[in-house]
């Protein structure tokens, strides 16, 4: 089953559209990559899942039904800009924020223990939140954010504020939700933090989704069939047929580095066998883009050849 | 209904709990008792141990024969004038009365000097008492005898006012105690949509500037938001304000129990039992004793303080209610207090207009034009409709009001609801009437 599809979901404002036809397509159980630079419509489209604005046109189908108010506790929202009362306590917060969330008093009750104890913050019940540290703020936010035990978790940019150490400890609380059942939105501009968590991602730029897929996929189908081998001497020709010498760079002791593109359906094992033959082959290997790559060159807006020229280059 | 509820639950304890709301709950009303006690207590004192200024008196005309009385010693000097300056000026004297040889019937000239500026109380006195003087030459020159002065000087007419009902029912009435418990009524509710709508204000800021209203607009609809938080602070505006009649009403019974005074009602309780004991000591009893006391007590006892009190409660919150819902609106449209302050403004202007026609038409002709408008518009019969509803108002005009604030809070909470939700989420934008506007027309 599905998480979440949005299906031509459009947003205008009075000057521009903030969300054009957006349709996505969030698998369950995954961890799933929103991206974009800024002012793409990301935050809107968070805002319309999380019923805080509302959509001008469009369908939005959360586990199968249409998306209602009462789906408001099955989504745990951790906003980019991240905000609790100051004066309230902890304890007092989470429960609050919990029970607006549809658990009663004591389910919160409960649910607060286990999470103050996995986060070894028990006596932190009484303080308040202005005399915490930001990165204790957090922590306390992320609790409020899946204490409920939602469905769909929805993170804007999680890891921001935190320092090394809890950003180990969030991401494995994350992995632990998604064996746990859980679907995880990812909003972020951290490439990084795409790369090693994310299972899909879609690209919106501009209002407008342009990627979606996949991550595996989506990074074989900006492959670009383009090799880098170190290889010793270089008075020799690459077969013209198969290879096209896109760059080679001098190393030291007549060691040269070539990147080659080959034709379409050469397999890596071909490229190495082709290789022994006319050279003393040091190293190879298949250059595959990065979503850091991918991202810019899309954001940037280049053709189709520009950039695959620009992914053979990076 | 059950996330309002939490709602409303959250505002009113998060209030409730702080040190600085149980410090006002019971200190306010204990300082105003504490200063007006202290205030009338060394009144007490000073006229008790109040010693008779000295005064030098330099009488050139011969005619002004003043004597020494609780006030004043009158000490007579000798001029000429320049001299008697001299003289006084090494005194420690009061003031120096410096009345040149004039015409009795028409004195000009005379002059008072004094170490340094004096109450006008003190100087008042003594002009008065110069005043007596020459009336009683004139009474005198016309052939007035001294007994028919002193009777002329004692008239004290006994003037009472009664309202005839339509039913025929005879009502006495004190206009000057119907006009200081409209004037107190009218301000006390102007003072609670002030100082309440300024909370709501304040909470929405601190919502706002502190992000969580994101997290919270997630699990519940901003007008919810609004809505309760509106409830919640009023119930902590009544729990303040019951809790202060309460301690006020404890502590004056206790003072004035301690002078050996009465509160009025239980003045007025015991008067009509006293009256329905014996009748006929009420018909022995002369008009003369049953005098201004207990025509006091007496109108006090027919004011319908039950009817008043139903009236004040509904203007109470009616009032808040739609002055908070724009309270509400202001601080959503805002980023700090500072900023608030332009569209603050705006909102306090009808609730001033209100406040100022209280003092100047209601409570002086509460059955006037102007009085019944400011008692009938919205924005402004809050305050005006409490301040003349001891002035027993036709029943039509009081359902006409109420209708028209009812109508008129759900009309201002659905127009702030409209601002509010997109203000909420909007950060440093640039607000301006225009802006206001384009919010409120924004769609779903």
């Amino acid at each position: 089953m599905n998480a979440l599809i949005t299906q031509d979901v459009t947003k205008r404002y009075a000057n521009h559209t903030a969300l054009d036809q957006v349709s996505i397509t969030i698998p369950e159980k995954t961890i799933y990559g929103l991206l974009g630079p800024n002012g793409a419509g990301k935050t809107t489209l968070i805002r319309i899942i999380n019923q805080i604005i509302n959509k001008d046109e469009g369908k939005i189908e959360i586990f199968g039904e249409p998306l209602q108010e009462k789906h408001v506790g099955m989504i745990g929202y951790l906003p980019e800009e991240r905000g609790l009362y100051k004066k309230m306590k902890v304890g007092e917060q989470l429960l609050y924020l919990a029970q607006l969330k549809g658990l009663s008093r004591k389910q919160a009750m409960e649910r607060l223990k286990v999470w103050l104890e996995k986060f070894e913050i028990k006596d932190w019940w009484g303080k308040k939140v202005e005399d915490l540290s930001k990165g204790m703020a957090q922590k306390v936010q992320f609790i409020s954010t899946v204490m409920h035990e939602p469905r769909l978790i929805i993170l804007d940019e999680p890891f921001s504020g935190f320092d090394p150490v809890n950003a180990q400890l969030i991401t494995e609380k994350i992995l632990e939700l998604k064996e746990n059942g859980s679907t995880i939105i990812f909003s972020t501009h951290r490439m990084e933090t795409v790369e090693s968590l994310c299972d899909h991602i879609a690209l919106i730029n501009k209002s407008k989704k342009i990627l979606e897929g996949p991550k595996k996929q989506v990074k074989a189908q900006y492959k670009s069939n383009t090799f880098l081998v170190e290889h010793r001497g270089n008075n020799f020709m690459f077969p013209a047929d198969r290879y096209e010498l896109i760059k080679q760079e001098p190393l030291e002791e007549n060691l040269f580095s070539s990147t080659l593109k080959t034709r379409e359906g050469i397999k890596g094992n071909q490229v190495i066998r082709d290789l022994i033959d006319i050279t003393e082959v040091h190293s190879f290997q298949e250059k595959v883009p990065s979503m850091a790559d991918i991202f810019i060159s899309l954001v940037k807006g280049e053709g189709d050849e520009a950039l695959k020229k620009h992914l053979q280059e990076a | 209904m059950n996330k309002i509820w939490l709602i409303i639950q959250r505002e009113f304890l998060s209030r409730v709990q702080k040190k600085s709301f149980l410090i006002a709950t019971i200190l306010v009303p204990l300082i105003f008792p504490a200063i007006i006690g202290g205030a009338v207590y060394i009144m007490i004192k000073e006229a008790e141990t109040a010693q008779p200024d000295r005064l030098q008196v330099l009488d050139e005309s011969g005619r002004f024969k003043l004597e020494s009385n609780k006030r004043f010693i009158v000490v007579p000097v000798t001029g000429p004038i320049e001299n008697a300056k001299k003289v006084y000026s090494e005194t420690e004297d009061f003031g120096l009365l410096y009345i040149p040889s004039t015409d009795v019937n028409d004195p000009k000239g005379i002059t008072i000097y004094t170490k340094e500026s004096q109450s006008v109380e003190k100087i008042g006195r003594i002009e008065t008492m110069l005043n007596d003087i020459v009336k009683d030459a004139k009474m005198e020159r016309y052939n007035v005898d001294k007994e028919t002065l002193k009777d002329i000087r004692n008239t004290n007419i006994d003037f009472s006012q009664i309202n005839l009902s339509a039913t025929g029912e005879e009502k006495s009435s004190n206009t000057m105690i119907l006009y200081g418990l409209g004037m107190t009524l009218g301000i006390l509710i102007y003072m609670f949509v002030l100082i309440y709508g300024i909370q709501i204000m304040q909470g929405v800021i601190d919502e706002k500037t502190s992000k969580i209203v994101e997290v919270i607009v997630s699990s519940v609809k901003p007008f919810q938001l609004m809505l309760g938080k509106i409830i919640g602070i009023a119930s902590v505006g009544l729990l303040q304000f019951t809790i202060w009649i309460i301690l006020i009403s404890v502590v004056s019974t206790t003072v004035l129990g301690y002078f050996g005074l009465k509160m009025p009602q239980q003045q007025a309780m015991e008067q009509v039992a006293e009256q329905m004991q014996d009748e006929d000591a009420k018909e022995a009893m002369s008009e003369q004793t049953k005098a201004p006391a207990a025509q006091f007590v007496n109108s006090l006892s027919q004011i319908p303080f039950t009817k008043i009190a139903l009236v004040f409660l509904f203007y109470f919150l009616g009032g808040y209610l739609l002055y908070g819902a724009l309270f509400a609106a202001v601080g959503s449209a805002v980023d700090s207090q500072q900023e608030a302050q332009q569209f603050q403004f705006p909102v306090t202007i009808p609730l001033l207009i209100g406040y100022m026609g209280l003092f100047m038409f209601v409570v002086r002709d509460p059955h006037g034009p102007v009085s019944f408008w400011l008692s009938v518009i919205p924005f402004t019969s809050p305050v005006a409709m409490v301040g003349r509803i001891a002035f027993d108002v036709p029943g039509w005009q009081l359902a006409l009001s109420m209708l028209l604030l009812v109508g008129g809070f759900l009309l201002t909470t659905w127009i702030a609801g409209r601002i509010y939700r997109v203000g909420i989420l909007m950060t440093g934008t640039k607000v301006s009437y225009k802006v206001l506007a384009k919010w409120f027309m924004l769609k779903g």
